[in-house]
């Protein structure tokens, strides 16, 4: 008989760390990047890019699991997350 | 399969059916197409002999289907072809603008009968050669060829294959009713013989390539589907890498390339027979099947001694200007009769520029023009020029 | 390291998007506006590809004209930007004379319903093997928002002032009654099961059909109460329900109740092609042939 096991390696093993890349230049602030990130990573800058829109950036950075829905919701290719190597 | 491709040797064949002997010993392997009267005998002579060579034959579900599939076709690095008469190449003609403006090499069989509308389907007319030239929007050249027998469809539906081939442009055989289903002897040479042409392929690699990059002769090499070269193809206005540009310059540089390279080779493209020119004082200037009336009138006129020739038209656009021009100085008179109510004429008038008299004889279509009008037209030219 | 570190990197060296190698990024920023939901099926249609592990050369993106329609001038594919509702045959013709490559065909709802809804039922019916991506935005964007086969009755658009009086299409139940073997919708907030779904209609032999509703705030939403890009965008999702394997005629979308997603058809059929190659090796009999062990019908009793 198997029973649910407390992991052994719980404290060993650290949730994902991720590094949020975002392209200003390719926004048009729609904001879902913003609305949609779990880990409320991202907040709409005050400053603007060439064209006029305000972009994200991130308040939080620590918080960024590296999920990468900011990637897939965003319609302009303007944001993206790449692992954080673990800091020693 | 081997040797079903080129069906070496003497035929009884008509028109519409040595169209496809035609179209495929020049290398067609798809063809998309709908019924419709008189150039039917072509899609069904398709759908038969395709599948023989490993060949494509599919039925679309109308022309505007059947035009833009065979685009794709040619994109997918086929030599495609499809046939129709004229309310087909009327729904054709916004696609055979996209063909003009991305370049694309296809052939579009045109076995013209009466219009307007669904007029008369089963008999001839020559009602769409102005529609052939300027039928889509737009500024853009194209070439036409007008095929006057089943021979002549065998032989110059090779012809609009090598030049659609050469210049990247779709190319029309302006054949009419009569031509398509009159039955005579057809010679198919043996494959060795026939001249066959294929598009120009880059030799720059992927990074280097500009597919709207012409070279001297005015045409880009092609990258098809499949050779790694990520081309992008729209009919938007573009520019040499192919990417939508909107503004005037770029369309003034397309549409210079689109045009120029048809103009500037325009001498190599056009085609005509001269028959009885040495010492013509009139020439009757024909084109498809009222060349076959014209070239009667003449003989009848030369076996009473009088002095006409005849300039028989195999590509009337582009239009043999300069030929037509010099003509025009040289002779009391032409004389052009087509099936419709003046068409080509209006060009022999504009490229005559008043030199000599220009006559049309015509009617609006249902029936061939009768030598003897062209020969009574003649001697009257004759006798007003002396 | 903070955005604002990032963003200072981007002056020098701006950084490269993991899907940049399959954009033409000299062309960014596209032209969709803000909130337009045609880049999230756009980015997602990309990953799909990436993951089924095509070989690219192979991958063809075919669209017709209209916001969707610029798809294909975006995608470092070999792309083609056709006629008004004339992708599908031009799709036909180019996957017919390489049956080994892919065929992608995205264009918008418009496009592929109402100019050319001619010619998706008929490759519908031939189950060519096309994977067909449908943007429903509910109107012409690129016009600046007419009324088109998919708005619902009563929404406003420059054509229909007062509301549509038209009734819109079911697509998906269009599709299946036509004979597309692969059926789904999703809205484009539903992107993880987007990416999966458009994953399996590339690796689906025959006419697989995705519609994504997504949203135009710009053109539709600011006519129709809704002008916020987020909240159209949520709108639609919130209001989805998935029911896979539902039938497509049940799967309806009604704005004032459900919008009803998921995945409702997936058959094997033979694609047109079998079928060309079958009949043409002779390996068909006459028609009809007849089972002998077929009962022929009493007309006496069916009349009863």
């Amino acid at each position: 008989m198997k029973f649910w096991r407390k992991p052994l390696d719980l404290a060993a093993v650290r949730p994902a760390r991720g590094r949020v890349v975002i392209i200003e230049e390719r926004c048009k602030g729609c904001s879902f990047c913003i609305e949609y990130c779990s880990r409320e990573v991202l907040a709409l800058s005050e400053s603007f890019n060439r064209k006029g829109y305000h972009f994200p950036k991130a308040i939080k950075p620590e918080l960024c699991v590296n999920c990468h829905f900011c990637e897939a919701v965003c319609p302009e290719f303007a944001i993206f997350s790449v692992e954080e190597e673990a800091q020693a | 399969m081997a040797g079903k491709e080129v069906l070496t040797g003497v035929h009884f064949m008509d028109g519409d059916e040595a169209c496809c002997e035609g179209a495929i010993a020049a290398g067609c392997r798809f063809f998309a197409g709908y019924p419709i009267t008189p150039a039917t005998e072509v899609a069904e002579r398709m759908s038969r002999r395709l599948p023989q060579i490993g060949g494509i034959f599919i039925q679309m579900e109308d022309e505007i289907a059947s035009m833009a599939a065979i685009l794709g076709a040619s994109w997918g690095g086929a030599k495609a072809m499809t046939s129709t008469s004229g309310p087909g190449f009327s729904l054709m003609m916004e696609n055979i603008g996209l063909g003009v403006c991305t370049e694309t090499p296809c052939v579009v069989a045109n076995v013209q009968r009466a219009g307007p509308s669904t007029g008369l389907p089963t008999l001839v007319g020559q009602g769409d050669m102005m529609q052939a030239r300027w039928g889509s929007h737009g500024p853009y050249e194209i070439i036409a060829l007008t095929p006057s027998s089943p021979q002549e469809m065998f032989d110059f539906t090779v012809k609009a294959f090598n030049l659609s081939e050469q210049y990247r442009v779709p190319v029309f055989v302006m054949a009419d009713e009569v031509v398509g289903h009159m039955s005579e002897r057809v010679v198919i040479p043996p494959a060795e013989r026939i001249k066959v042409v294929s598009r120009k392929q880059p030799k720059a690699s992927p990074d280097k390539y500009l597919p709207y990059k012409p070279d001297a002769d005015g045409v880009a090499p092609m990258a098809t589907w499949g050779m790694g070269y990520h081309v992008h193809v729209t009919g938007l206005t573009h520019d040499e890498r192919g990417y939508p540009v909107m503004d005037a310059s770029a369309q003034e540089q397309m549409i210079a390339r689109i045009t120029g390279k048809i103009k500037k080779n325009a001498a190599k493209i056009i085609s005509y027979d001269a028959m009885f020119m040495d010492d013509a004082q009139v020439v009757v200037v024909a084109y498809g099947i009222s060349a076959r009336s014209a070239k009667g009138a003449v003989a009848a006129a030369r076996a009473q001694g009088q002095k006409v020739g005849l300039m028989k038209l195999n590509t009337v656009w582009p239009f043999p200007e300069e030929v037509i021009a010099d003509l025009a100085g040289r002779v009391r008179g032409l004389i052009m009769p087509e099936i419709n109510q003046g068409q080509v004429v209006l060009e022999l008038e504009r490229v005559a520029g008043g030199r000599c008299p220009v006559k049309f004889i015509g009617h609006p279509g249902g029936t061939i023009i009768s030598p003897r009008v062209i020969l009574a037209a003649a001697q009257e030219m004759l006798k007003e020029a002396l | 390291m903070s955005a604002k570190t990032a963003g200072g990197a981007a002056a020098a060296h701006p950084p490269v998007h993991p899907q940049d190698h399959l954009l033409r990024t000299d062309r960014l920023p596209h032209i969709w506006c803000t909130g337009c939901g045609i880049g999230i099926v756009f980015g997602s249609l990309m990953s799909a590809v990436m993951k089924s592990g095509l070989p690219l050369n192979d991958v063809a993106v075919v669209s017709g004209i209209g916001c969707t329609g610029r798809m294909a001038g975006y995608i470092k594919l070999d792309s083609y930007h056709t006629t008004h509702g004339r992708a599908l045959p031009f799709a036909t013709g180019l996957k017919l004379t390489r049956p080994q490559g892919k065929v992608i065909v995205a264009s918008g709802d418009g496009d592929l319903f109402a100019i050319g809804g001619n010619h998706f039922i008929h490759a519908a019916r031939r189950n060519l093997d096309l994977t067909v991506i449908c943007v429903n935005n509910l109107n012409y964007g690129m016009t600046g928002g007419q009324q088109a086969p998919s708005t619902p009755f009563g929404a406003k658009t420059t054509t229909s002032p007062s509301g549509s009086p038209d009734q819109p299409f079911n697509f998906c139940a269009l599709a299946a009654a036509c004979g597309a073997t692969y059926v789904a919708r999703w809205t484009a907030l539903h992107i993880r099961l987007l990416t999966q779904t458009i994953g399996e209609a590339l690796a689906h032999r025959g006419f697989s059909f995705i519609e994504i509703l997504a949203p135009c705030p710009t053109a539709f939403g600011r006519r129709n109460k809704i002008r916020n890009p987020l909240d159209l965008l949520r709108f639609y999702y919130d209001r989805s329900v998935v029911k896979n394997k539902i039938s497509p005629d049940q799967a309806v979308m009604d704005f004032q109740g459900n919008l009803v997603v998921g995945k409702f058809v997936d058959v094997a059929k033979p694609t047109w092609l079998d079928g060309y190659r079958q009949v043409n090796s002779g390996q068909v009999g006459e028609w009809p042939e007849v089972a002998a062990e077929v009962p022929i019908p009493e007309k006496h009793l069916l009349g009863a």
